[in-house]
């Protein structure tokens, strides 16, 4: 019995000596074999992008003869794990696309080129072209690690017959309305709610609390700032629409399929992003898809902001063709390409300029995220954030069940926030100590 | 050459394999264990810190720790038993002189064992789908209100539970049936003679007969069921509320999600130390049963 527990122990000393040691063989696999002429770049995708990029490709080796790159399609729930061990294991590709929220953790591993000074030569990547809060979740300590790809918000899907039968002929702008508006729509007797939130995704909440004055973690970011006045109004306002049975306290595993009981009025509103314009309109029946439409986010008062997500793509130090990449990525970032990709995949361009194409311009449901483009804020750039937010849901989760008030739950995420900082806070100072001592 | 250093020499392969691939590894975890290594530390090893029982500490400190302790322990206590039971009940059917097609029940009953958790999860999520699913159908056909088997904190490990013993009760199952036929038939034979009923001779020849075996089964079914993660992972994710989440997933989601391996290395040592007394417990307890 005990070798099958010690099996699992020394799981991760598998990976550890799988990293350290099996680096030289990675590399052997991984950068190396160059196509016959010319360079051959890795280029890592994570999710459904790799199957759209791999078609804007052969125009790219067209117009660079003597590049070939070579795509790997990582999946979602795998890639942080592989991007970490490629890095411990000095195997990281040329060139990925990374998650605007895992940029700051590859920023403090070093693991990633500094663009800057590569933006100032293009003549194809402007930085002015860019929504300003998009850019600036690649800018990492003042310095630009990675160039915005695609961008991601979460808004508000509506039902627009459903609220224009109760009375309601705009999406509601401020919280106010956004509330006045589920309660008429939420009937749980009959298994009718305003809203889909479910408890296992931190992403509503954290939008909602992207929308206050006050920051999530204060002091730059050693500690955690959820009891603020602002978290805590966000907090209300989450919690209130699942006492008020506005919403099913479920997660999204039981959800199962919401696009078809969004379609069937089970939820008058769905708080998510761009990814699903496509799904419903997949999924829902012609003489249905007049009914929805999307709106920015409702504010505490009046228009509200939304989380700033996507990815970005970035060049790994340890590249040995960072020239090449840059030329990937100038071309990825070229307004038609992007435009392309959107008609591909239903990714939304980072750029401007890049919404001007006609399949953008005149879609009334992706308009809405334009407008909300213009209105996003970045999430807390530490590389913890990802866990904290974790944190901050499950926290949630609890007090949606009832067993913790709203200034318990604030406090417990404060709590659990300073814990995960611990070493941050420590590395902070040790750092400042260090630059203090010398001369 | 003396026969023991003899024995010796043939022993070495085996023993440096077992060294370098096994003893090795549990080394360094032990030792990993004892450090803070984190994503901070990949970056820059003198970012590493060593924090003798720190880790072991924090984790005796932490709600999370302890109530993914409770949930594996309430996995055991519930799912042991009633695997050993559902095993052993369909070994003695399947045992029986008056069942047909045995080697068609055989195989049917120990295909759950062989199907890939992944796979059957996505079958058993539609079963247990509160508004869709079959078990919540049945139910409302005898006049039971619906239940939500994996949303509601209270059903979801029970649920888990169901599904584990589906999943693995043929491995037992087949072990047991060897035990049964072991036995020799004039035990019974003699014992119906002597005018036992069926029952006296399950509680008086087959349970004797059948200890060894239920012994080993039930310590190999204790130490698989503590480290519970694959059912969680892929039905519920550790939800609603962590009420699914074991000590093992902890572990997984400390080490490979958050890269904090000091912790999760203490985390797989405390699991290992609480194993090892409870089956050290086990033997004990069975030991003096033999001896009385």
């Amino acid at each position: 019995m005990s070798s099958t527990t010690q099996r699992r122990a020394s799981l991760i000393l598998h990976r550890m000596r799988a990293m350290l040691l099996g680096g030289v063989v990675m590399i052997a696999a991984g950068c190396a074999s160059p196509h016959d002429d010319g360079t051959t770049l890795t280029f890592w995708t994570i999710g459904r992008e790799g199957e759209a990029v791999v078609k804007l490709l052969p125009e790219f080796e067209r117009l660079h003869p003597g590049v070939h790159v070579k795509v790997q399609q990582l999946p979602m729930t795998a890639a942080h794990q592989k991007l970490l061990t490629a890095f411990a294991g000095s195997s990281t590709p040329d060139l990925s696309q990374l998650g605007n929220t895992w940029l700051p953790e590859f920023a403090a591993l070093n693991a990633l080129e500094p663009l800057q000074p590569r933006v100032d030569r293009s003549a194809v990547v402007k930085q002015g072209d860019y929504f300003a809060n998009i850019w600036a979740t690649s800018v990492i300590d003042g310095k630009l690690v990675g160039v915005p790809w695609y961008v991601d918000t979460r808004l508000i899907f509506y039902r627009a017959d459903l609220l224009k039968a109760t009375g309601f002929n705009a999406p509601p702008r401020d919280w106010n309305e956004w509330r006045k508006a589920l309660a008429a729509l939420s009937k749980p007797q009959d298994g009718i709610y305003g809203i889909l939130l479910p408890t296992n995704e931190y992403e509503q909440l954290m939008s909602l609390a992207l929308q206050q004055p006050e920051p999530m973690l204060r002091d730059g970011g050693r500690y955690g700032n959820f009891r603020s006045e602002g978290f805590k109004r966000a907090l209300s306002f989450y919690v209130d629409t699942f006492r008020l049975h506005q919403a099913p306290p479920i997660t999204n595993v039981e959800a199962g399929n919401p696009w078809d009981e969004f379609g069937r009025g089970v939820y008058a509103f769905y708080f998510s992003g761009p990814w699903n314009i496509g799904e419903f309109r997949k999924r829902l029946p012609a003489t249905e898809q007049d009914d929805w439409a999307t709106a920015p986010l409702p504010g505490p008062d009046g228009a509200g902001v939304g989380a700033a997500g996507g990815s970005s793509l970035v060049i790994f130090r340890q590249s040995e063709h960072k020239d090449e990449a840059w030329t990937l990525i100038e071309y990825l970032s070229r307004p038609d390409v992007q435009q392309r990709f959107y008609e591909l995949l239903g990714d939304m361009p980072a750029r401007r300029s890049a919404w001007d194409g006609d399949g953008l311009r005149n879609d009334p449901k992706v308009l809405a995220f334009r407008e909300q483009l213009e209105h996003v804020k970045p999430t807390p750039p530490v590389p913890e954030w990802e866990q904290i937010a974790n944190e901050m849901q499950l926290v949630a989760a609890q007090a949606v069940a009832g067993t913790l008030s709203i200034d318990e739950a604030a406090a417990e995420m404060d709590r659990r926030a300073d814990r995960i900082l611990e070493k941050r806070r420590w590395i902070l100072d040790h750092e400042r100590h260090a630059a203090g001592a010398a001369p | 050459m003396n026969p023991q250093r003899a024995a010796w020499w043939f022993l070495t392969p085996a023993l440096l394999v077992l060294a370098v691939f096994f003893l090795l590894p549990v080394i360094a975890a032990l030792g990993l264990s004892l450090t803070d290594y984190d994503l901070y530390a990949l970056a820059d090893i003198r970012h590493l810190r060593f924090v003798a029982l720190g880790n072991y500490w924090d984790l005796l400190h932490q709600s999370a720790f302890w109530s993914a302790l409770g949930h594996t322990f309430y996995f055991v206590l519930a799912g042991v038993p009633l695997s050993i039971m559902v095993s052993l009940g369909s070994a003695l059917l399947l045992n029986s002189p008056l069942a047909r097609c045995k080697p068609f029940f055989r195989t049917a009953l120990f295909a759950p064992v062989v199907t890939t958790v992944a796979a059957v999860a996505l079958v058993w999520r539609y079963i247990f789908n509160t508004k869709y699913g079959m078990a919540n159908y049945v139910l409302g056909a005898v006049g039971i209100h619906p239940v939500d088997w994996l949303g509601d904190p209270h059903w979801a490990m029970p649920t888990i539970i169901l599904f584990a013993v589906w999943k693995n009760f043929g491995y037992n199952m087949i072990i047991f049936l060897a035990g049964l036929q072991a036995i020799p038939g004039d035990l019974y034979e003699a014992a119906h003679i002597d005018g036992a009923s069926p029952l006296q001779q399950f509680r008086h020849i087959t349970l004797p007969m059948l200890a060894p075996t239920l012994l080993m089964v039930s310590i190999l079914t204790v130490s698989g069921y503590f480290q519970l993660f694959a059912e969680p992972y892929v039905m519920t994710e550790g939800g609603p509320l962590q009420s699914t989440t074991s000590v093992l997933y902890l572990m997984y989601n400390e080490g490979f999600k958050w890269w904090n391996f000091g912790t999760a290395s203490a985390v797989a040592f405390l699991l290992f130390v609480i194993m090892f007394a409870v089956t050290a417990l086990m033997l004990r307890v069975a030991r003096r049963g033999a001896a009385a």
